[in-house]
């Protein structure tokens, strides 16, 4: 028997189930640069974790699969500090807003159809975007035709804005407003959603702020690491949902998931990379898109009341 | 469940049963006051032993004794919410709240509670899985109905018709399920001695779901010491973050 009483979700699950699964999620998470939150936190929920527990856990075992990939592209100088630590403040307040959020939606009852809409809204336009690109990109490169490379004086206008800020390590010199903005928008979905954040913010470094893609993963990961750490603190202080157990055997399956992924991640060429994560990227669009369309196996659902019958919610 | 010792205590326990009884009267003991939860927990059974005591206007009576036990977990509030189409999308359209519903509930008898009494008795006599419902909830019985559904589909609600079994016509064995996913807190538990489809008598008892060791320790620590707890999670993330890159180290 490999199952094992989780102390804070309350239930029994299988050891090599969520090892396994993890590891998975692990992989793609190394190789994309992505927290892999988007993929194993619905898999959680849909073992019968309390999707509290879930978001809260993950969060922790996001943290450290970050920390294993941030390290690997720290020695090959792939990471931007300065443009992390831009992006880091801006998400921090998107953040909050995002909880304040969620609770109130929790409140409604429409919680699900948000996560769903937005999950195949996001997921959907970005994997459509990325999807045509790549494959302009992998046609072009076989055709054998030089893709035309944006220079100074090509930029788009959110460049200029005041507050310009110079990023040597990704050679950019571009105001810190729009990057504070899509950081916030990022902030406030990926706590909405229980997410990271992270397969938002690389298409949108690559393609928004053309910061060079072997820089974007390593950057993204910095932002991950320390934006998931604040979540595992206030998830543990606040609503005490954080599972030690279900986070170890996460972090298990992750950590080593995601270094065999950042090694594969050194032979993708830009374009497949950016090709296979709009598959993926899709494929979870489509997974979320059936589930709100097709007919559900029973109509009538179940869930804690989150009001006291007192009515003395909040 | 080692039900033996709970038997035999009760059958030493019938010698001095004595007092003022007047029709038939009924005596319960449990396997155990209550279950340990511990990493290996995957649910459990409890075993309740029955003796139904009869006095000299009873027993000349040869009626055909009926059992129904019935065991309810930790009471919470809850919504069941029904999904309508709207456009190409389903959604949550309508919903009811019920208060106080038991998180797990085990129904268990001699034969089919249909058998035993009508539909009208039973929820009179708060007999059956319906009961877990308390009457002023229920306003439309779709939802309720829904809400019983959705909790025997999860394996926290179970009706278990012949799991009572009667050793003597006099004293009778039960086995109550505690499910994988039982919260931590107090059961009811109940027993109902019906003949005839009328209540002669009813007795209750309880057993707690406690977690013990390890995972006591671990939900305590959460919810106790939540800064050192997550500072303690974080630490573990970021050692096997960086355990994984020193294993690595190939090149």
């Amino acid at each position: 028997m490999m199952e094992f009483y989780l102390p804070i979700a309350e239930l029994p699950v299988n050891i090599w189930l969520i090892v396994g699964m993890s590891a998975v999620v692990g992989f793609i998470s190394g190789l994309f640069g992505v927290g892999g939150g988007f993929l194993i936190t619905p898999l959680l929920i849909f073992l019968g974790i309390p999707p509290a527990v879930a978001v809260a856990s993950v969060s922790t075992q996001i943290a450290a699969s970050s920390l294993t990939a941030l390290i690997a592209y720290w020695k090959r100088r792939a990471l931007d500090i300065k443009l992390g630590m831009v992006l880091l403040s801006g998400s921090s307040i998107g953040t909050v807003g995002g909880v304040i959020t969620f609770n109130a939606l929790r409140r409604v009852g429409q919680l699900d159809l948000t996560i769903g809409v937005s999950y195949v809204l996001l997921l959907g336009s970005i994997g459509i975007l990325m999807l045509y690109e790549s494959l302009k990109a992998v046609r072009a490169g076989r055709s054998g035709i030089a893709l035309k490379r944006s220079r100074i004086g090509n930029h788009p206008w959110y460049f200029g804005l005041p507050l310009r800020m110079r990023f040597p390590a990704s050679g950019l010199y571009i105001s810190a407003i729009p990057l504070l903005v899509m950081s916030l928008i990022i902030g406030f979905f990926g706590a909405l959603l229980g997410i990271g954040g992270g397969f938002m913010i690389v298409p949108a470094l690559i393609y928004l702020f053309r910061v060079p893609t072997m820089m974007v993963v390593g950057t993204s990961m910095f932002q991950i690491l320390f934006s998931m750490s604040g979540a595992t603190m206030l998830h543990a202080t606040t609503n005490h949902s954080v599972d030690f157990v279900l986070a170890l055997f996460l972090i298990v399956g992750g950590v080593f998931g995601a270094q065999f992924g950042a090694r594969a991640g050194r032979h993708l060429k830009g374009e497949q990379f950016r090709l296979l994560l709009a598959l993926i990227v899709l494929a979870v669009a489509f997974r979320f898109l059936g589930d709100l369309i097709l007919k559900p196996e029973d109509v009538f659902s179940l869930s804690a009341s989150v009001h006291t019958i007192a009515g003395a919610g909040q | 469940m080692s039900g033996i010792p709970a038997l035999l205590a009760l059958l030493a326990g019938i010698s001095i049963f004595t007092g003022p009884v007047r029709a038939e009267s009924l005596i319960i003991s449990l396997s155990s006051p209550h279950v340990a939860i511990t990493s290996t927990y995957i649910g459990t059974d409890l075993v309740i032993f029955g003796v139904i005591g009869r006095d000299q206007a009873s027993a000349t009576r040869s009626e055909h004794y009926d059992i129904v036990v019935s065991a309810r977990g930790p009471r919470r509030h809850m919504v069941v919410r029904e999904k309508a189409s709207f456009g190409p999308f389903w959604v949550n359209q309508h919903d009811q709240k019920f208060t106080f519903v038991p998180v797990t509930m085990a129904v268990a008898s001699n034969r089919p509670l249909d058998e035993i009494t009508s539909p009208d008795m039973q929820s009179r006599y708060q007999l059956g899985l319906n009961s877990a419902i308390i009457t002023k909830d229920r306003r439309d019985d779709h939802f309720a109905q829904a809400l019983i559904r959705i909790k025997e589909r999860d394996k926290l609600y179970d009706y278990l018709p012949h799991h009572v079994e009667f050793i003597t016509p006099n004293v009778f064995k039960a086995v109550i399920p505690v499910p994988a996913r039982a919260p931590i807190g107090l059961y009811d538990v109940e027993v109902a001695l019906l003949s005839d489809s009328v209540r002669l008598a009813s007795q209750s008892t309880h057993f707690e779901v406690i977690k013990i060791g390890f995972e006591q320790d671990v939900a305590e620590a959460a919810r106790l010491h939540g800064w050192l707890y997550g500072f303690a999670a974080l630490l573990m993330a970021g050692l096997f973050g960086w355990l994984a890159t020193i294993i690595f180290r190939r090149d």
